[in-house]
Parts: C-alpha cells; sequence; structure tokens
C-alpha cells in the first residue's frame, strides 16, 4: 500500500508528514515530531500512557492511525506545558506528590486536561472515572485523583485571576 | 446475599539492605565552576525517590541550599559502583555514601574558603543558604559560588568527595546459624476493614490503617506516598494478580500483562497511615528503608479479615472470590 500524506495541527502547529498506512499517532507524535513526553506503554489501548488531546478529547493515541484523523488538532504534554513555568494542572500533579517513577504522569495530565475541558468542576466519581483507563504502577491513585480535583480549582483560581 | 464486615490486623519487621557476599553503593561528588554539587551514582531512581533524598542528604552534609545540589544517575558502565536498587537498602547504603562524599568535599570547600579568607577553616560555618563565614561573624565570608570559583581559577583545587558505605559479608555461624543479614530493621502494622459478599464471594477492602516505625523520616510527603502505593501493591497482590483460573478453560486467560488483573483507581481503600521516628544507629541522618515492606503487611491484614468477615481461612494468593466461595461451601458443609 501506498504512503499518504497526513496533516495535523500539533500543539497548534501545522504539520505535514507522510506516513505508511496504519501508522498511529503515538508512533507519529514519538518518532517523527520528537515529541518524547508522550509514552507507549503497551501499545494497544490497555494502559493510558500515551494519552493526548485530539479535537480536546482525551484519546489514547497508540490507537489512531493518523489518516483517520486528518486535519484534527492535537495537543500533548509538550503543547500544554507553558513557555515559563507550570500549567495548573503539572503544578497540582507536582505539589501533591502525584508522581512516582513518573511514567503514566503525561497521560494522567491529558486525561485531566480533557476532563477539566469538558467539566471544569468534576466530583471525586468524575476524577475516578477520567483516569480508568490510565494505569499507575507506582501512586496507589489516590495522590492523582487528588492532584484532579486540585488542578480543577487552581484552574478555576487562574480563569477567576484572569477575567478580574 | 450479605455482605459480611471484618477487620484484620498484620505487622511486619523487614530488614534494610542484605548480606549475600558484602553490600556496597558508591558516590562522588565535586562542585562545578559556580557552586552547583554534582553526585554521580549508578543507582536507579524508579520513582521510590532516592535523587530527592541523596540531594536533601548531601546539601545537609554540605550546608548548602537543596537547589544546588544536582544527582547524575545512573550509569552503570561509567559510574560508580552500586549493588542496585532492591532490598530497601537504597536510602541507607547509597545516603550513607553520599553523605561521606559529601563530608570530604565540604573539608576542601571550608579550605578554600578558610585560605581566601585568610582565617582557620576550624571557625568557619555554612549558613546552608549558600554562604560560608566565621561562626558569629556573618559578615566575614563568602558566597559558595566564589569558593567554587576560587578553587577553579586561582587555586586550582577540585571541590570532591568519594564516599563508600559497605556492610562487609557476614559468615554463618555453622553450629547456630547465626548471622548478621542487615543493618536494621523498620516495623510497621497494617489494620484492613474489608467486606465479603457471601453469595459471590467477592472482597472490598473499604479501609488500612498503617503505622510505620521507620527511623527518621528523611522526606515524611515521600515516606507517606510510598506507603500509600505499597498498600496498593500489596491489595493488588491479595485480591488480583493472577492468569488463573479461567473459565471454561485455559484458552481463555490472559495472553499478555495487558490482561493481568490490577485494581484501578476506582478500587482504592481509604487509607490512614502514620509514621512514627525512631532514628537508626547507622543510617543516614537516622533513617532505616521504607521500601519493599510497604506491600507486605497489607496481605495478611486482608487475610484474617477475610476470616473475621465470613470465617473462610484462605492460605494462599490472590483470594480470589473463587476459593472464598469453596470455603464458604465447605464451612456449610456442601462438598465441592
Ligand atoms: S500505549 Fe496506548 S494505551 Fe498503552
Ligand atoms: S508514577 Fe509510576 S506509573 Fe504512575
Amino acid at each position: 500500500m501506498k504512503h499518504s500524506v497526513v496533516s495535523l495541527t500539533i500543539n497548534g502547529t501545522e504539520r505535514q508528514m507522510l506516513v505508511a498506512p496504519g501508522t498511529t499517532l503515538v508512533e507519529v507524535l514519538r518518532e517523527n515530531q520528537g515529541l518524547a513526553g508522550t509514552r507507549r506503554g503497551c501499545d494497544q489501548g490497555a494502559c493510558g500512557t500515551c494519552t493526548v488531546l485530539v479535537d480536546g478529547k482525551a484519546m489514547m493515541s497508540c490507537l489512531l492511525p493518523v489518516e483517520t484523523i486528518e486535519g484534527a488538532r492535537v495537543e500533548t504534554i509538550e503543547g500544554l506545558t507553558p513557555m515559563q513555568g507550570l500549567h495548573p494542572i503539572q503544578e497540582a500533579f507536582l505539589e501533591g506528590f502525584a508522581t512516582q517513577c513518573g511514567f503514566c504522569t503525561s497521560g494522567m495530565i491529558m486525561a485531566t486536561a480533557g476532563l477539566l475541558a469538558r467539566n471544569p468542576n468534576p466530583s471525586r466519581d468524575d476524577a475516578v472515572r477520567a483516569i480508568s483507563g490510565n494505569i499507575c504502577r507506582c501512586t496507589g491513585y489516590e495522590a492523582i485523583i487528588d492532584a484532579v480535583l486540585d488542578a480543577a480549582k487552581r484552574m478555576q483560581a487562574a480563569q477567576r485571576s484572569e477575567a478580574a | 446475599m450479605a455482605w459480611l464486615k471484618g477487620r484484620g490486623v498484620a505487622a511486619v519487621n523487614y530488614p534494610t539492605g542484605m548480606n549475600l557476599g558484602g553490600d556496597p553503593s558508591q558516590a562522588l561528588i565535586h562542585a562545578t565552576t559556580t557552586g552547583g554539587f554534582v553526585i554521580t551514582l549508578s543507582s536507579v531512581d524508579l520513582g521510590q525517590g532516592i535523587k530527592t533524598v541523596g540531594a536533601q542528604i548531601a546539601a545537609e552534609t554540605l550546608g548548602v541550599p537543596y537547589e544546588n545540589v544536582v544527582i547524575d544517575t545512573a550509569d552503570t558502565d561509567t559510574g560508580p559502583h552500586c549493588m542496585g536498587t532492591f532490598a530497601s537498602r537504597g536510602t541507607h547504603r547509597i545516603g550513607n555514601a553520599i553523605m561521606m562524599a559529601a563530608r570530604e568535599a565540604r573539608e576542601v570547600m571550608m579550605s578554600v574558603a578558610a585560605t581566601e579568607l585568610e582565617v582557620d577553616p576550624g571557625d568557619l560555618v555554612t549558613d546552608g543558604k549558600g554562604r560560608i563565614h566565621v561562626n558569629g561573624a556573618p559578615d566575614k565570608g563568602m558566597s559558595v559560588v566564589d569558593v567554587a570559583l576560587a578553587a577553579h581559577f586561582k587555586l586550582g583545587k577540585t571541590i570532591s568527595g568519594r564516599g563508600m558505605y559497605m556492610k562487609p559479608k557476614s559468615e554463618v555461624v555453622p553450629e547456630t546459624g547465626e548471622m548478621d543479614p542487615d543493618s536494621c530493621q523498620a516495623h510497621a502494622c497494617t489494620v484492613a476493614d474489608v467486606e465479603v459478599d457471601d453469595e459471590t464471594g467477592e472482597v472490598r477492602v473499604l479501609k488500612m490503617t498503617n503505622a510505620y516505625e521507620i527511623g527518621r523520616a528523611m522526606n515524611p510527603a515521600l515516606a507517606h506516598q510510598q506507603i500509600v502505593g505499597g498498600a496498593w501493591m500489596g491489595i493488588s497482590h491479595a485480591l488480583y494478580e493472577t492468569t488463573e483460573p479461567y473459565y471454561p478453560d485455559r484458552a481463555h486467560g490472559p495472553t499478555d500483562f495487558s490482561q493481568y488483573l490490577m485494581p484501578g483507581p476506582g478500587d482504592i481503600a481509604e487509607m490512614d497511615s502514620v509514621i512514627i521516628e525512631r532514628p537508626s544507629s547507622n543510617g543516614p541522618y537516622g533513617a532505616k528503608g521504607i521500601g519493599e515492606m510497604t506491600a507486605n503487611s497489607p496481605i495478611p491484614a486482608i487475610a484474617n479479615a477475610i476470616f473475621d468477615a465470613c470465617g473462610v481461612r484462605v492460605t494462599s494468593m490472590p483470594f480470589t472470590p473463587e476459593k472464598i466461595l469453596r470455603g464458604l461451601d465447605a464451612l456449610r458443609g456442601i462438598a465441592n
């Protein structure tokens, strides 16, 4: 089968790439774009470490052949991170000790970003559901769930101070 | 059907470090031109926090801010030797090595400062904020940055140190079996509250209450996180992790780790933990190891809680619904 040209907006910049059929988004991000913050844990939709935002929704990038998302807006952990300092979700994870080995962390943060984009005021159950596709082998989840809720508060505070 | 509640207790004594043919770890430390301190190790930080704790130990010993310390790890080809990150030995062994290296480097740092300030090194103190000054005279001093610059560009010296901690090999006394296997022991106790569904055999862990005596908690937040994460692993060992049984036959079983059962974020228990500090005599700043032990006591505590709830004594892990139902049947006199 022939390669095809796919265009995606990755972290705000439009990119075109020549890909073999079936090339997944995680492969493109890591191999072709050098965005290694997105992890590839299992390559079969079981661990969530590859979670990124596609058109604002948290998705597992190892399950997405890029031809099927032509024209989509993709945001990765690199795009979420501001030029200076940290994003409120990152701050919440850092200060809440919600990361140990860190392998799950970018996926957890992107899953949180997806949740807060559609539900800025989540309940504890909402937070649990939002990260239930993401495996963490270190923390026991408690600190992560707390960090998701703390991130929601921080984002609301940031929005309030922007509005004022 | 009924959910039966039960409570179980279990305690653990856990050795810090091991003793096969001697158990060494080494550390090297050197100052950069601008007064940063780089510690080279072969030890791995896989999330347990040795980088953080090692930098704390070095900063405390050197008398410089934590931010001035960088831990460069881990390259086992080129770094100083480390036996590895296991046996809950990291904080104790590597921490001791780092402390020793930092002491040697501190001595050089103080002697360079003494030369520059034209005072006796014994009269100098560090303020922990990046300055070295004459004891009692904060104005008569200089910054660690200037000390490092002077060492590099005026005196032609390296501010460096070597650290090596080794637990020597302990032979077994053949007559008695006696030996000295570890360096110190940490202790913990877990109380597990569970409920057991007497119709399905499902077990839910409702709450875990833990007390840990781990010597000095070098970083209480990390130690606490280790307890929570370890308890989760304990629940996972106790109730989930197996590739058996599968029905109707083995062909329906998992084929790789992604199909291996583990508790998810929705299956965690409420956790309440306290840390008790009784400094050890030989750990860095009195620390002991808190590592593997955190996954230990939760397992027998859950088994005991199941027994308390429904009278079934499970003797092999994990405590699957199948085993519990067979146990309940046996109690009811039903053959299976
Ligand atoms: S790598 Fe995509 S879910 Fe595991
Ligand atoms: S922090 Fe290690 S897997 Fe989550």
